[in-house]
């Protein structure tokens, strides 16, 4: 057990990947310099400018090159330094890498990482903000990850680069800096959720850097009396239906947060299997968090009103029982 | 070209792969129209057939090419079977892609064509990631890209040539140019000088070739896939040729100049020139006609028995997604 930040621990995953596996290489703008948070530091000297290839800016090529060797035999990680950058290779994502596979027949694989740093990272303002991952589970073909721990960053994007399907993995670029402990021996099980904190009044379903924040809203819960269960997914497609729905059958009451866009999110997909399949369980209304479908401003009180607080989590919670 | 040291062997193989490629598509857009088989769209490359006889014919099995919606030519040349070809036109059981695909995403991983692609200029990054893997793992294949003079509009032509150049990759950019983007003239959408141009600009060595001159294009693509053989950098080839149909096989293509198609069927088909050459050649007018009949012998056949297979198993409908999360497991 090592205690690592969240980006160290990204970087020890590719860098044991790379010395067990001669295929796996990264691909993205500034590499050679460490990338753009540092996340591939040192990775140069010890493999090569081959295999941490600097790349022009050129979002579209790096993604349909990556794939194009992804099909003749190496396992690509893809830098897109931003997620919001990645949507000049969408045709590639969508269109090209998501259909592939099934579009031949079968004959292809796309064995590839994405990596799409997301999220709100203090007055990057509106396009360099985003959390889009609604959009990927959306398309076909796509693994979608968003790890919200060093160790399940560790871990995932291990398990992330022996998939065989293509990966988005969405790392919060807020928490590069959050440290946590991480054993190298721990294997995760993609898809499966992690329970944060295990409670028995109510049930609170994030992702990404939300479900921290769930899970410090559920310390203060704890406080008020209200034993909340914390459900990190870790994985959008697949997602761990029966750990949501094993939870809300025990607690009866359900709350769902993240980052991203309530309108269209995530979190409404949650909540209508929740409806279908578990509804004689709930106790009380089911409260669902999400920023207003607005766009994120520069300046920090505005850029504010756009997040889902721990605090606005603790309200909600209280409210599944009112 | 002397006639004295003409390679007859290989002008007669250009020619039954052109004479392939026009009767597959004959039965093709038959099997379409008149049959009512086909039931999405086909993009036929009739009097296109120069570039991919000359091309591949300096490619072996194991090289990799990547094509477009405009892509049966180029399959059928590269070694794929017109059986399973028709049948992933007709979205039959033992299609090349199990009629998941159909026309425009048409690809046989065997003989190394990686896809058809249904986005016009898509696959040119992806083609330069496969010359990037090969560079990457030491193989010393070679990878050709095929697009038309439309997809050069498009940004992935800036982003995939240059990103060729600056990784020195082992691959042949083919703008196979038909003179027409879709229902538009290209010259009326294209500023600068043209392909070539644009590909020197980038650091690519650039050639011009009469893309119906099979001949030509077979000696020009020799010298190149020598050059990248050799380690060489990556190369461009526009081969301007005429699209003697429709974009699609529905297209009466009647925004064309009055005479325009005629003239090229008339004075420009790259099978009749073909043709020509080789009765200058010595070769008898039999000979000839000989190599046209097993052609469409063969796709009558093609067609016969791809009409004769069934659909797909319906149980297929939801297998090669992907492993994790498949729809085959949960699709809701």
């Amino acid at each position: 057990m090592t205690i690592m930040t969240y980006a160290n621990a990204a970087l020890e995953a590719i860098r044991q990947s790379m010395q067990s596996d001669p295929t796996v290489w990264c691909v993205g703008e500034d590499l050679g310099r460490g990338g753009v948070f540092g996340q591939y530091k040192g990775l140069r000297e010890e493999f090569g400018e081959a295999r941490i290839s600097d790349a022009p800016i050129s979002e579209a090529a790096i993604m349909g090159a990556a794939f194009g060797a992804a099909m003749v035999g190496t396992r690509p990680v893809v830098e897109m330094r931003f997620a919001d950058f990645a949507l000049c290779a969408t045709d590639e994502l969508v269109n090209q890498i998501a259909k592939a596979r099934f579009m031949f027949g079968g004959q292809s694989r796309a064995p590839m990482v994405i990596r799409k740093p997301m999220g709100l990272w203090r007055s990057s303002a509106a396009q360099h903000s985003q959390s889009l991952e609604s959009w990927y589970v959306h398309i076909p073909g796509l693994v979608v990850l968003c790890p919200a721990t060093p160790q399940d960053n560790y871990s995932m994007l291990k398990a992330a680069i022996a998939c065989d399907d293509p990966v988005v993995y969405l790392e919060h670029k807020n928490i590069w800096a959050l440290e946590g402990d991480v054993d190298f021996d721990h294997q995760i099980t993609l898809g499966e959720a992690s329970t944060r904190r295990t409670g028995a009044d109510v049930t609170i379903v994030s992702w990404s850097n939300t479900a921290n924040l769930a899970v410090e809203a559920a310390d203060t819960l704890a406080d008020k009396n209200i034993d909340a269960e914390v459900i990190d997914l870790r994985s959008l497609w697949p997602w761990d239906k029966s750990a949501v729905l094993d939870s809300v059958r025990k607690t009866g009451r359900l709350v769902v947060a993240h980052e991203s866009v309530a309108v269209g999110g995530f979190g409404a997909e949650i909540v209508a299997t929740v409806a279908e399949q578990v509804a004689s369980s709930l106790k009380g209304p089911v409260r669902r968090l999400g920023a207003p479908r607005s766009l994120i401003a520069y300046a920090p009180n505005l850029e504010d009103k756009m997040r889902v607080t721990a605090e606005m989590i603790v309200t909600a919670a209280q409210e599944t029982f009112e | 070209m002397t006639i004295e040291n003409f390679n007859t062997d290989r002008g007669l193989a250009l020619l039954t792969v052109m004479e392939r490629i026009r009767a597959f598509e004959e039965q093709a857009c038959l099997a379409a129209e008149r049959d009512k088989l086909v039931l999405g769209a086909i993009h036929p490359s009739i009097g296109q057939e120069g570039v991919a006889a000359g091309v591949m014919s300096n490619l072996n099995k194991d090289d990799i090419i990547l094509s477009t919606h405009r892509g049966h030519g180029h399959t059928l040349a590269k070694g794929a079977s017109s059986v399973a070809m028709m049948r992933e036109l007709l979205g039959r059981e033992g299609g090349c892609c199990g009629g998941k695909g159909g026309s425009m995403h048409i690809a046989d991983f065997e003989v190394g064509m990686l896809g058809a692609n249904g986005v016009v200029s898509a696959n040119i990054t992806i083609a330069a990631g496969a010359a990037h893997a090969i560079k990457l793992l030491g193989d010393d294949r070679i990878v050709v890209d095929i697009f038309g003079d439309g997809a050069i509009n498009r940004g992935p032509f800036l982003e995939g040539l240059n990103w060729s150049t600056v990784f020195d990759l082992p691959i042949l950019f083919v703008c196979e140019d038909n003179q027409y983007s879709a229902t538009t003239k290209t010259s009326s959408m294209t500023g600068g000088d043209g392909p070539a141009a644009r590909a020197t600009a980038l650091g690519l060595r650039a050639t011009e070739v009469d893309g119906n001159d099979a001949e030509a294009v077979a000696d020009v693509a020799a010298e190149i896939c020598a050059r990248l053989r050799a380690g060489g950098k990556p190369e461009f080839l526009h081969a301007v040729t005429y699209r003697q149909t429709g974009h699609t096989s529905f297209d009466p293509a009647a925004y064309r100049p009055e005479g325009e198609a005629a003239k090229h069927r008339l004075e420009n088909d790259p099978i009749a020139r073909q043709r020509d050459i080789l009765l200058t050649a010595g070769i008898s007018e039999q000979a000839l006609t000989d190599i046209r009949g097993e052609a469409q012998a063969e796709m009558i056949e093609a067609l016969r028995l791809a009409a004769a297979s069934p659909f797909p198993d319906d149980d297929t409908v939801f297998l090669d997604v992907q492993d994790l999360g498949s729809p085959a497991v949960e699709a809701y």
